[in-house]
């Protein structure tokens, strides 16, 4: 079974976790339907290394995992708010 | 038959002619490119021969013919959809499905079996009689039946799912059938071929050539052809091939996992699907269970298989057929799904001039073959999408017209 780390329990099994889907920044709220609309709907759907968010379903915990979307490996786990601390 | 098979065993020759012919170079030149061997790639190139005379193309694989999706899918054709635009479409397809083996002079063990998408809740019952009502008003022949018809044609099926989730009725879809699927791609391969299409497999595409915003060619692993006109027809692989053209896609990639049982004497008539139970069933002609479940939930760019998967679909199968238990499970795989947010395929133009796209096809796009093959060389040749298509095009996320076609997917998401 596939193992992930969530940065407050641990490494815990693939079952327990539930994918979140890329993170990305929004538009600033005066801009362009046009831009909403890409922000909405369209994603890098291109493989590599990804910011993702993932969620720890036992505990509620929302975390980012960096992940390479073609190898599937996890580079590192971290909560959102630690971004850069590391 | 027996003399053919005596003279060539006896020469040490095998002069059969080939399938199609093997191309080795590719020229400087086409009047178009299409990237992807599928059976879209394929189909397409042998509409704009046959529809529209343009036999100055070439089809350029990176693998082998067939052997992305198109040889991994579970074979369904079927057009009970949920929105008219997606049930009108599927059902030209399907009308030319019927027919295809004929015209492509190869059988495509093309079966119509009837199709069943089980409800185990009130919910899945409402959705199953919209479907029902829109397929009507469209023409497609689908209606809601109870469990005693579906127990009827599926005397093995356990209706009460072992008491986990008993069927409350289904979608009944007489047109649902199944085909061989390598034969969809050979057989539109050949056609093609003989109408003067190029060919080429162990062929790479790596980059596209554009310049004032239209298409000047693409870079292949073998040189660079000079085109005005590209089709990108490679499922799986469409963001990648986006992203040389700089354009964005809601497209995100998923895999989707199938699997088979060893042979049996034939039992099963019918396609039976649950959405709930993330089932999907049909019996092969070599007696081979076809099954497969829900995609994987989350996004990875590869075609491994996991135990995951067949525990998963294994245990809900006993559900629906408990006599099954020491059946074997003999092969598994995955393919790469093309996901949209709406369900529903990506066709025609793109912002950039000469650039075509046939993609988002997801978990559905088997059934799509013809039509997508005969739409898109139409939109190639007259650089204008037939009205059929145009539901489909990319345009319509920024214009907010999605085409939503999650209720009619045939396995849960
Ligand atoms: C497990 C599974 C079950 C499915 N079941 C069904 C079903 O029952 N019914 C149904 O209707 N649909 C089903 N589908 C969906 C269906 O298989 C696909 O939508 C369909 O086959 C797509 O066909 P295609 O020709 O567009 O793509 P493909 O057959 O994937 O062909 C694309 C080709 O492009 C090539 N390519 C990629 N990049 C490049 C490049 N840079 N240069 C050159 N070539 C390149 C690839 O090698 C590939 O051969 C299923 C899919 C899967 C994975």
């Amino acid at each position: 079974m596939k193992l992930l780390t969530c940065p407050i329990n641990g490494v815990r099994p693939l079952s327990e976790f539930v994918f979140g889907g890329e993170l990305r920044d929004m538009p600033p709220a005066e801009c362009s339907d046009k831009e909403w609309a890409d922000y909405v709907y369209n994603r890098n759907g291109a493989p590599g290394l990804k910011k993702e968010w993932w969620y720890h379903s036992p505990s509620g915990t929302w975390f980012v995992a960096e992940r390479d979307t073609l190898t599937d490996n996890v580079a590192r786990t971290y909560l959102y708010e630690q971004e850069g601390a590391q | 038959m027996p003399l053919r098979l005596l003279k060539y065993a006896l020469s040490k020759e095998y002069k059969e002619t080939r399938f199609f012919r093997e191309n080795v170079t590719p020229k400087k030149s086409y009047d178009a490119v299409i990237i992807g061997g599928g059976g879209h790639g394929l189909a397409a190139a042998y509409y704009l021969a046959k529809d529209h005379g343009i036999t100055n193309v070439a089809v350029l694989e990176k693998g082998y013919l067939g052997g992305g999706n198109t040889g991994r899918n579970t074979t369904i054709v079927r057009s009970n959809y949920l929105t008219p635009e997606g049930v009108n479409f599927y059902d030209a397809s399907v009308k030319i499905y019927e027919g295809l083996s004929e015209e492509l002079d190869i059988n495509l063990f093309y079966s119509t079996r009837g199709h069943f998408t089980l409800a185990h809740t009130e919910s899945a019952m409402r959705t199953m009689r919209w479907r029902a009502e829109v397929n009507k008003h469209v023409g497609v022949d689908s209606y809601v039946v109870g469990p005693d018809e579906i127990s009827k044609a599926c005397p093995q099926l356990d209706i009460s799912c072992s008491g986990h989730a008993p069927i409350l009725g289904a979608l009944y879809h007489g047109p649902g059938s199944v085909a061989r699927h390598d034969a969809v791609a050979w057989g539109y391969a050949r056609g093609a071929d003989r109408l003067g299409v190029d060919i080429f497999q162990s062929t790479e595409v790596t980059g596209i050539d554009i310049k004032g915003g239209k298409v000047q060619g693409v870079q292949t692993s073998r040189g660079y052809i000079s085109t005005p006109r590209v089709l990108s027809a490679v499922a799986g692989f469409t963001p990648r091939i986006c992203k040389m053209a700089g354009i964005d896609t809601p497209i995100v990639i998923h895999p989707l996992q199938a699997c088979v049982t060893e042979p049996m004497k034939p039992w099963l008539d019918s396609i039976l699907v649950s959405g709930s139970l993330h089932v999907y069933v049909s019996q092969s002609s070599r007696g081979e269970l076809v099954m497969g479940s829900s995609l994987d939930p989350y996004e990875v760019h590869s075609t491994r298989s996991s135990l995951d998967f067949v525990e998963g679909l294994t245990s809900h199968m006993l559900d629906m057929f408990p006599f099954l238990s020491n059946v074997k499970i003999v092969r598994q795989w995955g393919g790469m799904a093309d996901m949209t947010p709406d369900f529903s395929p990506i066709m025609g133009k793109t912002p950039v001039e000469g650039f075509y796209l046939d993609a988002g096809w997801g978990t559905w796009g088997f059934k799509a073959t013809p039509i997508s093959g005969k739409t898109m060389a139409a939109t190639i040749a007259n650089d204008m999408a037939p009205d059929l298509i145009k539901p489909f095009r990319l345009s319509r996320f920024e214009e907010y017209e999605l085409t939503g076609e999650k209720g009619a997917a045939s396995v849960g998401h």
